[in-house]
């Protein structure tokens, strides 16, 4: 199965408590932040902060994503060279909005990993769309290159674009929701949600979580620790689930014994997309611990 | 029968004395007037703190004590103090059941020859610094809430005179630590360490600033252990004692570990319909009860009692009906006071009662489950609340060692590092809890189940709590904040730290 | 490669380090350090703030540090960023094993 996205915790990147640690509290995905939440003038302390922090700490299972400021500002090409040379996993782009914006991204980080001796392509990409243009490109960007492992979306900046503005419900994000789905989907990566930023208000937290994760998304970003149990749970299949998938798997290898092309379960039949589904589901709940191996009968 | 000649020579046969009236000057006479003219003309209360002094007998050379249920807000420790000063003694052994901030004016006194001695449960502040840099001659003694009880009930401290601060006090000496008429300018709740003092002081002194009518009942502190009451404007500053109910933590390290904490309780075999609980006051260990709350409701399990130290976060659980009692001997908030006050089933309780390590009936022994804090842990398990990771007294023993050895299961909660100093290392500054009787710790990176319960470990493997081992923790911790350097102690021993039964555990050298 | 300017990065949150740099007359590296783990730490920490100001390439410096419990890797970062600052130059070996 490949690496669960369920949650990704927002590091800012000139912030020494945190960074020393961000790995305890559990989220699949830790993204440490050279972009947004650094002030210009901390722009090359935060980029050493991080780079030392990569370099220095282990960070245990959490996949180490950093998001870099854009080649079109004086800080984009060295946080690229910093980053990959310190073994990100993963470069997030801002504010992606052409299939270019990905090649001129791709091509500095391979430039840095033949400078600093890494294996080309082993540093990863995804691309935050954060604007009209780029819901627009959403298909290209996430197929303009193989290092591409998602693509997520930014609501604030996409809303100011849209003219519009954040509300509860979500509105004028569905479309931008709905197209990055798809277009992660047609390329075969994953698709990541927006923060939600009320860190108090779990219950918002989860009908929004519940409500993203139903049009398709694999994960979400957090800002806050106590944000990952609440998301991890709406993306961790429930025990009846998983009963449910584990007769379905049943009922399919009984059919295939018998030779028959016809899976049936409770008098109903049951089309292979469901079995997928299944499928599906028991690799996430094995691998978000929700069932163990070793306490299967 | 008749009171004539037989009658008095059968008494001189039987060597006893006849009654008469107004005859033995220890009787009070009967007295008309009205209750209100009597209490009035006649009480306990003394004019002045001096006078009270006076009349006690208190000599040089001997044992005061205070209780620390004003925390600090407490003034009656520095006004004593001042006041003896004043008066001209010298070489008095304290005998207070903790020290706080508040009482750093002490190292004067302590320079000029007024104390000699001091047995304590903690000590913090500038007092605290000033003796671990060698301020006294005489080493410090710290005791556990039960070690204490204990040595004053066995006579191993004997208390003289013992000044006892109260929030309501009635002309006779019943005594509380709040007030239910006048003004109530402090409350404390429990007064659970008074007691002990009050029932074992040659000579009890109540200070308060609110006289309230006869009976003061229900009460604290009865008044036939009382001899003296002196009227003082204010016995602590209100906002220092206590605040409304403790706030829950809202650290993301105190609450992952808080809730890490309620999943170990729930499969460690010790979670079942009627088990009993104590938490700590402050942090991730108070914080438990947050995430235990919500696993006692979703099985439905209720607690018979929880004991404490007992904050607002408990008096809730009483309220809704989890837990059926609680047993308090300090109260941690307002919210704890009021309750204490108001509801019968919150019961206040004496340090012997709570601790005392000779009882096996005594409330800590029947424990099922104690969350204690910690500032460093040892690989053998032992925990230093006392002094700081730079040497420095800064802490108290409390009830740290009593419920530890009395509960089914201790566990210790504290992060892995506090900064960038380790918290599990080869060995603490100071052992205040052996680790005989730790279990389990819970860290931010790890939990650690002590070798001598091998069936708590299985439990928590088999919930799928993943247990480490305690040298990894540690080896985990210096790897990320590097070996620390030794510190400089000196050769001069300013503290000694007993375990419950006065036996030395560990001793606090100077720092350099 | 010289001091043009004195410069400083880091805050006093705790976890961090504050590094103040400037340039000396001495011919040495002096390190002036305040530490809440002083007793524990002290040496280490001047070692580490020492080595990274050698491996930036200085070799005369006055530094302050005022510390607030802050790791080797964020010492090295902090110290780096203030050699930066101070030499007005942005380079950095990213290659070097750290």
């Amino acid at each position: 199965m490949s690496r669960l996205r369920r949650s990704m915790l927002f590091v800012p990147g000139n912030n020494p408590g945190m960074m020393s640690d961000a790995h305890i509290y559990g989220s699949d995905a830790l993204m440490f932040d050279l972009e947004d939440s650094v002030t210009l003038r901390e722009k090359d302390a935060a980029r050493l902060l991080v780079y030392h922090a990569l370099k220095t700490i282990h960070y245990g299972d959490c996949e180490r994503v950093v998001r870099v400021n854009p080649l079109s500002t004086p800080f984009g090409k060295a946080d690229i060279e910093a980053m990959v040379a310190a073994g990100a996993q993963v470069i997030r782009l801002p504010k992606t909005e052409t299939a270019q914006d990905i090649l001129d991204m791709e091509a500095e980080i391979e430039r840095a990993e033949k400078q600093f001796g890494i294996p080309i392509g082993q540093t990863r990409m995804m691309a935050a769309i954060e604007g009209a243009l780029g819901v627009v490109n959403a298909y290209a960007i996430a197929t303009a290159s193989p290092r591409l492992v998602a693509i997520a979306l930014g609501a604030e900046d996409y809303c100011a674009n849209l003219k519009t503005s954040r509300s509860l419900e979500g509105s004028e994000l569905l479309y931008a929701r709905g197209a990055i789905v798809v277009a992660a989907r047609a390329a075969r990566i994953d698709c990541i949600d927006t923060v939600f930023s009320d860190v108090n208000n779990e219950d918002q937290l989860i009908k929004e979580t519940q409500a993203i994760k139903q049009l398709g998304f694999d994960g979400k970003s957090v800002i806050n620790p106590r944000q990952i149990k609440p998301v991890h749970r709406v993306f961790t299949p429930t025990q009846k689930e998983i009963a449910k998938a584990n007769r379905i798997l049943a009922a399919s290898r009984e059919a295939e014994a018998r030779g028959s092309g016809v899976v049936a379960l409770d008098g109903k039949m049951i089309d292979r997309p469901v079995v997928i589904r299944a499928e599906r589901t028991l690799e996430l709940a094995y691998a978000s611990r929700a069932v163990f191996e070793e306490d299967e009968v | 029968m008749t009171q004539d000649q037989a009658f008095y020579t059968a008494l001189n046969a039987l060597n006893k004395a006849a009654y008469v009236p107004g005859e033995n000057p220890r009787l009070y006479d009967k007295d008309p007037v009205p209750l209100k003219n009597r209490m009035a003309r006649e009480n306990k209360i003394v004019e002045s703190l001096e006078k009270a002094v006076e009349l006690s007998g208190l000599q040089n050379g001997m044992t005061i004590s205070f209780h620390h249920h004003f925390r600090d807000g407490d003034h009656i420790v520095n006004l004593v103090m001042d006041t003896l000063a004043r008066m001209g003694f010298r070489d008095l052994r304290l005998a207070p059941s903790s020290l706080s901030d508040v009482h750093a004016p002490l190292i004067q006194h302590i320079k000029n020859g007024v104390i000699s001695h001091i047995e304590t449960s903690g000590c913090r502040g500038a007092l605290a610094k000033a003796v671990s840099q060698g301020l006294m001659d005489d080493p410090m003694v710290f005791r556990s809430h039960g070690g204490r009880a204990a040595a004053i009930e066995e006579d191993e401290i004997h208390i003289d005179v013992a000044f006892l601060g109260a929030s309501s006090c009635d002309p006779f000496g019943n005594a509380n630590g709040y007030s239910r008429e006048g003004e109530e300018k402090s409350m404390c709740g429990s007064l659970g360490y008074a007691r002990v003092d009050a029932q074992y002081a040659d000579s009890v002194i109540v200070l308060t600033d609110n006289i309230v009518g006869y009976p003061n009942v229900p009460f604290g502190i009865s008044q036939r252990l009382v001899d003296y009451i002196v009227c003082v404007d204010d016995v602590g500053d209100a906002s220092k004692i206590m605040t409304g109910a403790t706030r829950f933590s809202t650290n993301p390290h105190d609450l992952m570990i808080a809730e890490m904490t309620s999943n170990v309780i729930v499969h460690s075999g010790y979670f079942y319909e009627g088990f009993s609980l104590q938490t700590g006051s402050g942090g991730a260990s108070l914080a438990v009860t947050r995430f235990l709350r919500e696993a006692m409701i979703e099985k439905n399990i209720h607690a018979s009692f929880a004991l404490g130290g007992i904050t607002g976060a408990m008096v809730k659980l009483l309220e809704e009906g989890l837990v059926s009692r609680l047993l308090d001997v300090q109260s941690f908030d307002l919210d704890a006071a009021q309750s204490l006050k108001n509801n019968r089933f919150h019961q206040q309780i004496d340090a012997n009662y709570y601790a005392n390590p000779y009882r096996r009936g005594a409330a800590v022994n029947q424990l099922d489950v104690v969350v204690l804090s910690a500032l460093e842990v040892d690989t053998s398990f032992n925990v230093n609340v006392l002094t700081g990771s730079d040497g420095v007294i800064r802490g108290a023993v409390g009830g740290h060692p009593d419920t530890a050895a009395g509960a089914s299961l201790a566990i210790v909660v504290f992060p892995l590092m506090r900064g960038r100093m380790p918290c599990v290392r080869d060995h603490v500054n100071t052992i205040v809890t052996p680790g005989n009787t730790v279990d389990v710790l819970v860290t931010d990176q790890g939990i650690a189940v002590n070798p001598r319960r091998p069936e708590v470990a299985e439990r928590l493997e088999k919930a799928h709590l993943k247990v480490t081992p305690i040298e990894e923790l540690a080896r985990r911790a210096e790897r990320i904040t590097g070996k620390p350097d030794p510190l400089p102690f000196g050769d001069k021993v300013v503290g000694i730290c007993t375990y419950r039964d006065g036996s030395v555990l560990d001793l606090i050298r100077n720092l350099t | 490669m010289k001091i043009t300017t004195p410069a400083s990065a880091g805050t006093m949150e705790s976890g961090d380090i504050m590094i103040e740099i400037e340039s000396s007359d001495q011919r040495e590296v002096e390190v002036v350090l305040k530490s809440s783990v002083a007793n524990e730490f002290g040496k280490q920490i001047v070692a580490t703030i020492r080595n990274a100001v050698e491996e930036f390439g200085l070799e005369y410096a006055v530094i302050n540090a005022v510390d607030k419990g802050a790791l080797d890797c964020t010492i090295r970062a902090r110290v780096a960023a203030a050699c930066q600052r101070a030499t007005s130059s942005t380079a950095f070996d990213w290659g070097k094993n750290a």
